[in-house]
C-alpha cells in the first residue's frame, strides 16, 4: 500500500457565489504522477492552489505527508510549484533564480553552488546560469522554472499547465523530458492541464474534473477506454454519445426501426441508456457498396473536417442523432456533404454511460 | 509640413522665456537686455557669493532631501495599499492620492501657516518639510503605483512557494521590481519640492527661507542680472534631474495616467 502524500478531504472553495471546488476527495500517493484534467473553469487550478496554499478552502482539510496544513501559508508548506507563465524573477540571474529556495532555507554557500549546478544539469542547462531569464527562449525558461522548483527537494511538485505556453513541437519534447525527470527524481507530482494528450501520456492516474468535482479518477487507459460519465466520454477523445432505450439485454433502440447491438454489461431492460463510441471505432462506408453487413446503419454526411492524415466525418442517423467517424486520407472515394453512407458500429465498441 | 511649423512655434513659445533668462544672465551691464551688450560671468559670481542665496540654497537642499526621503516610503505604502488593500471606494482614494493638489497654492500655504501657528511651530522647519511631503506625495505615489500595476503577482506567489515569508518576498522580489517607479518618484519629488514657491512663502522666515523664496525677495529689491544668473543655475539643475529621470526609467512611464 503506497503512502498518501497529498490528501484533500471534503475540500470546498467558493469565490463569491461561484463554487470553484465542491467537496473534493483526492489522495495522491508517494511518487505518483497525477493529472487534474478538465476544461477551463472546472476547478483544477483552484485545486492546485488549495494544495499550494495560495487559496484557502471554504471547508475541508488538506494533508501533506500526513500533516494537516490547512491554514498554513504557502512559504511554510515546502512544495515546489511551476507556473504556466514560468514566473521567473526578471531581476535575478538564472543561477540566483534556482538558488532562491536554497537561500530562503539558509543553505551554506558551497552547498548552494553544488545543488544549483546539479539542478541545472538535470534540466540540461548551462550549470553557470549567468544569463537573465529574459535572454532565454520559452523552453529554456520552463527548464529553469523546473530546476528552481526541484532544487530544494520538495515533498510534492505542483505543475500548473507548464507546457501550455510552448509551441507544439517544443511542448512534445518537454513532455517527454518532464516525465523522465519526474521518474528519475521520483517526486510526487500533481499536474494541471486541459490537454488530454498531455494527461494521457504523462500520468499514472488522471482525475477528470467538471464543475468543481471529480468525474472520474483512474489510470489513463481506463479513462480512455471506459469513461464513466457522459462528460468524460465527450471530453476525452471526442466520443459520440447516442441516446436510446434498451429493448433487450443487448439491444438499444434509438428510434423505431433503428436498433444497435451492444456487447457490454447486460442492459437495464426498458430503460433509457446512453452509449458512447469513439470515432476511430466507427467504420464509414459508401452506401450500396456491396457490403451486406447486418450491423451497418444508414446515415447521411452532415459535416467533413479535413485533418491531414484523416478526415473527420459527422454522420446523421435516422432520428437526427449524430455519430463522428474517421476516414483515413487519401480516401478511397471522395466524400461530400449530404452523401448517404453506411456506418459499421461494432457491438463491442460501445461504452454504456452511467 | 504645417504640423512641423505648428510644433516648432509651440516649442518656441514654451521655451523662449527660459532662453531669454539664460541669455540675459551673461550681460556685462546691470541692465537685463536681450541681446546682451557683451558676455560676462560677473552676475554668476555675484549670485554664488550672495550670503542669503547661500543660506537659502542650504535650506532648500535640507528641505527637499527630507521631503523626498520621507515621501518615498509613504508614497510606496500608499501605492501598495491602493492597489492591493481591501478598500471601499478604491477609485475615490486613488483619485485623491494620485492627483497633484488642485486647490490654489495660496490657500494651501495659508492652511499650513494656520496649522503651524496653532501647533506653536511657526519658526520650525518641520512644517516646511511636512508641507513639501504633502505636495510631492501624489507624484511619488503615482510613479510607484504604475510599477505596482506592472508587477506580476505570480512572481510573489512563486517566491512564497520557494519558502520566502511575506517580508522576505517584499525584500527580495517586490521592492527590486518596483525600482524604476521608486527612482522616478524620488527624482520627481526632488524637482517638485525644489521648485515649490507659493506654499513655502507662507511658512518660512528669513532664516528658514528656501531658494525660490530668496529669489523672489531679491527681485522685489534689486533689478540686476544676478537673478537671471541664479535662475539659469536653477534651470540647469532641474534639467539635469529630469534628464536623469528620463535616462533611468523614461518619463512616459511616469506620466502614464491611464488605468
Amino acid at each position: 500500500m503506497a503512502r498518501a502524500i497529498v490528501e484533500l478531504h471534503g475540500c470546498t472553495r467558493d469565490f463569491g457565489a461561484v463554487r470553484a471546488v465542491d467537496g473534493l476527495e483526492l489522495t495522491v500517493d508517494e511518487g505518483e504522477f497525477l493529472s487534474l484534467l478538465g476544461p477551463s473553469g472546472c476547478g483544477k487550478t483552484t485545486t492546485l492552489n488549495l494544495v499550494a496554499g495560495f487559496v484557502e478552502p471554504t471547508a475541508g482539510r488538506i494533508l501533506i505527508d500526513g500533516e494537516d496544513v490547512t491554514g498554513r501559508p504557502p512559504h511554510a508548506r515546502g512544495l515546489g510549484v511551476v507556473f504556466q507563465s514560468y514566473a521567473l524573477f526578471p531581476h535575478l540571474s538564472v543561477f540566483e533564480n534556482v538558488a532562491f529556495g536554497l537561500r530562503e532555507r539558509r543553505a551554506p554557500e558551497t552547498e548552494i553552488h553544488r545543488r544549483v549546478a546539479e539542478a541545472l544539469a538535470l534540466v540540461r542547462l548551462d550549470p553557470h546560469g549567468r544569463q537573465r531569464p529574459g535572454q532565454l527562449s520559452g523552453g529554456m525558461q520552463q527548464r529553469v522554472a523546473l530546476a528552481r522548483a526541484l532544487v530544494y527537494r520538495p515533498r510534492v511538485l505542483l505543475l500548473d499547465e507548464p507546457l501550455a505556453a510552448l509551441d507544439k513541437r517544443l511542448r512534445e519534447e518537454m513532455r517527454g523530458e518532464l516525465r523522465e525527470i519526474q521518474r528519475s527524481v521520483g517526486i510526487t507530482t500533481v499536474f494541471v492541464t486541459h490537454d488530454q494528450t498531455e494527461a494521457l501520456s504523462l500520468s499514472d492516474r488522471i482525475a477528470v474534473m467538471h464543475r468543481g468535482r471529480i468525474e472520474q479518477l483512474a489510470a489513463p487507459r481506463e479513462i480512455y477506454e471506459r469513461p464513466a460519465t457522459r462528460f468524460v466520454a465527450d471530453f476525452i477523445g471526442g466520443s459520440s454519445v447516442l441516446r436510446g432505450r434498451a429493448i433487450a439485454r443487448d439491444r438499444v433502440e434509438l428510434v423505431p426501426g433503428l436498433t444497435l447491438r451492444v456487447e457490454a454489461q447486460p442492459l437495464p431492460m426498458g430503460q433509457a441508456v446512453e452509449l458512447a463510441i469513439r470515432p476511430e471505432r466507427v467504420g464509414v462506408g459508401l452506401r450500396g457498396g456491396g457490403e451486406a453487413d447486418a450491423e451497418a446503419v444508414g446515415g447521411r454526411i452532415v459535416a467533413l473536417t479535413y485533418l491531414g492524415a484523416q478526415t473527420e466525418v459527422s454522420v446523421e442517423l435516422a432520428g437526427g442523432q449524430r455519430v463522428l467517424g474517421l476516414v483515413a486520407e487519401p480516401a478511397p472515394t471522395p466524400l461530400a456533404v449530404s452523401q448517404p453512407v453506411s456506418l459499421t458500429l461494432p457491438p463491442d465498441a460501445f461504452i454504456v454511460l452511467e | 509640413m504645417i504640423g512641423r511649423v505648428v510644433i516648432a512655434l509651440l516649442v518656441a513659445f514654451m521655451t523662449l522665456p527660459t532662453v531669454v533668462v539664460v541669455i540675459a544672465s551673461f550681460n556685462p551691464t546691470a541692465i537685463m537686455s536681450v541681446p546682451p551688450a557683451g558676455l560676462s560671468l560677473r552676475w554668476y559670481v555675484n549670485a554664488l557669493t550672495y550670503p542669503q542665496f547661500r543660506r537659502a540654497a542650504v535650506n532648500s537642499l535640507v528641505a527637499t532631501a527630507a521631503a523626498a526621503l520621507l515621501a518615498l516610503p509613504i508614497g510606496t505604502a500608499a501605492a501598495l495599499a491602493l492597489e492591493r488593500g481591501r478598500l471601499r471606494a478604491r477609485n475615490l482614494w486613488t483619485t485623491l492620492l494620485l492627483s497633484p493638489l488642485v486647490v490654489p497654492g495660496v490657500a494651501a500655504g495659508l492652511g499650513f501657516l494656520i496649522l503651524a501657528a496653532a501647533l506653536g511651530l511657526l519658526r520650525s522647519r518641520t512644517v516646511l518639510v511636512a508641507a513639501h511631503v504633502a505636495l510631492v506625495l501624489p507624484f511619488v505615489a503615482r510613479s510607484v503605483w504604475v510599477s505596482v500595476r506592472n508587477l506580476d503577482p505570480t512572481l510573489e506567489r512563486a517566491a512564497a512557494s520557494l519558502g520566502a515569508t511575506p517580508w522576505r518576498t517584499f525584500r527580495r522580489v517586490t521592492l527590486p521590481l518596483l525600482r524604476p517607479g521608486l527612482i522616478a518618484g524620488f527624482l520627481f519629488a526632488v524637482v517638485v519640492s525644489a521648485n515649490e514657491f507659493v506654499v513655502s512663502l507662507f511658512i518660512v522666515n528669513r532664516v528658514t527661507e528656501v531658494l525660490p523664496v530668496a529669489m523672489f525677495t531679491y527681485v522685489v529689491n534689486y533689478t540686476d542680472p544676478t537673478i537671471a544668473a541664479i535662475s539659469s543655475l536653477f534651470i540647469a539643475a532641474t534639467v539635469t534631474i529630469v534628464w536623469l529621470t528620463d535616462r533611468f526609467v523614461g518619463l512616459a512611464a511616469v506620466f502614464r495616467l491611464d488605468r
